[in-house]
């Protein structure tokens, strides 16, 4: 396997043919933001968090699904670039009905996280305010569209790792929510097999273990890895 | 919507499910759908156009149907589900006996189509997209039906209808389910 060198924020990285600049950046020990990218997964390339500029791109692109290449420079944290990720968030929280006073990951979201990071404290566009609901059809475990940002790691942690494939999108645009098999309530999907992956997968309170209240959902993110290793690599780390 | 039971036995799918349409019809309708299926040999990339059979026969996608499609081209639920509600030309609930399409392409607008759309939601008690509860008439807009020279225009189960006033509109849609 041939190695690319690239300049990322001017430090030079070098990393192999088929390294995603995201990876190849985290790998150099720069942190570019993201929302619906989860180690593991099939990068969905949605949320937008983590475009960065490159030289002679006209675009911007999304680090994870851009491949690292000879002679590459790419910027991550230019202002423009912080100015739009900002935006993206404030747009996150105009979209939904994001209250963090009152959700199950209250401390502990990474709609949060970001908004911190990103130094977002109010939105610049009006709330959208959309009826959305809640269903908790499901013996132990809801789901609130309500704090739902459309990532998909629900969808692709059940079809890629679970393999049951419970949710989809459904819908388009802005009238898109994800659906449990043919829009039946959680709890009477047979296919479900409760294995609560979804819920470790959510970057926010959306999908969440019945009981627990404000500020209290914790996941275990490096389970989703240990899986993925052991059936990819039949290497078993815990 | 009503809970599908997924607990439902194999059988179930095989016979195939019982609606309110006349039994014969329906089987007839699954017979078609059966064809199709056949046709693509089961694969799962023919699931639009399978779908696209299903809503031609039935003429809106039911539960029972979307369910009995995923069972035979083996796949989720969901992703089903989430194709057919994806795209504008499927529709999940059964369409009015008369349908009535407003164009609210740019000529239509100018001359006042929002309006002309307004009241009709308002006299139909519905929402554009949505058919009247007893069932008679469905609501629909378009962009553009190419017929900017007739602006205001509007379908009426597939008669064109230019120039109209809000009462012109209504007139015509009376006329629809009188001539039942």
């Amino acid at each position: 396997m041939s190695v690319k060198t690239l300049k990322i924020d001017g430090k030079d990285v070098a990393a192999e043919e088929g390294t995603m600049l995201l990876q190849a950046a985290q790998d150099a020990g720069i942190q570019i933001p993201t929302l619906c990218f989860l180690a593991g997964l099939t990068p969905a390339a949605a949320c937008r968090m983590c475009l960065v500029e490159v030289e002679g791109s006209h675009k911007l692109l999304p680090a994870c699904v851009t491949e690292v290449a000879e002679g590459m420079v790419v910027q991550t944290h230019t202002p423009k670039l912080q100015g739009f990720r900002r935006m993206n968030v404030e747009l996150l929280f105009a979209e939904g009905n994001h209250v963090c006073a009152v959700c199950v990951a209250n401390g502990n979201c990474e709609l949060q996280d970001l908004a911190i990071a990103l130094g977002m404290d109010h939105s610049r566009f009006p709330y959208r305010f959309p009826d959305r609901h809640v269903d908790i059809s499901h013996d132990q475990f809801g789901i609130d569209h309500n704090r739902c940002v459309l990532c998909t790691r629900c969808v692709r942690v059940c079809d890629e790792i679970e393999g049951a494939h419970v949710w989809d999108v459904a819908q388009r645009g802005e009238h898109c929510f994800i659906v449990s098999g043919l829009h039946q309530p959680w709890g009477e999907v047979d296919a479900c097999t409760s294995c609560g992956k979804c819920v470790d997968a959510c970057p926010t309170g959306a999908i969440f273990r019945k009981g627990s209240t404000i500020g209290e959902k914790e996941r275990d993110r490096a389970k989703l890895e240990f899986l993925v290793t052991a059936r990819e690599k039949h290497q078993w780390t815990r | 919507m009503p809970a599908l039971s997924p607990q439902a036995p194999p059988d179930r799918l095989t016979q195939h499910p019982s609606s309110p349409q006349d039994s014969a019809t329906c089987d007839r309708h699954y017979k078609t759908l059966d064809t199709t299926l056949k046709r693509n040999h089961y694969q799962p990339d023919a699931l639009i156009e399978v779908l696209h059979k299903a809503q031609e026969s039935f003429g809106y996608l039911e539960d029972e149907v979307l369910l009995y499609i995923a069972r035979q081209l083996k796949q989720p639920l969901s992703r089903v589900y989430g194709v057919a509600s994806f795209y504008h030309l499927f529709s999940l609930k059964p369409s009015g006996i008369h349908n009535c399409v407003v164009c609210l392409g740019t000529a239509c607008y100018v001359k006042g189509a929002r309006q002309i759309l307004d009241r009709l939601e308002l006299e139909l008690a519905i929402k554009v997209g949505e058919t009247t509860s007893d069932g008679q008439i469905s609501l629909l807009s378009a962009r553009c039906l190419g017929a900017c020279g007739l602006a205001p225009a509007a379908v009426f189960d597939g008669e064109v209808g230019g120039k109209l006033t809000a009462e012109d509109a209504l007139a015509r849609l009376q006329a629809l389910t009188i001539n039942d």
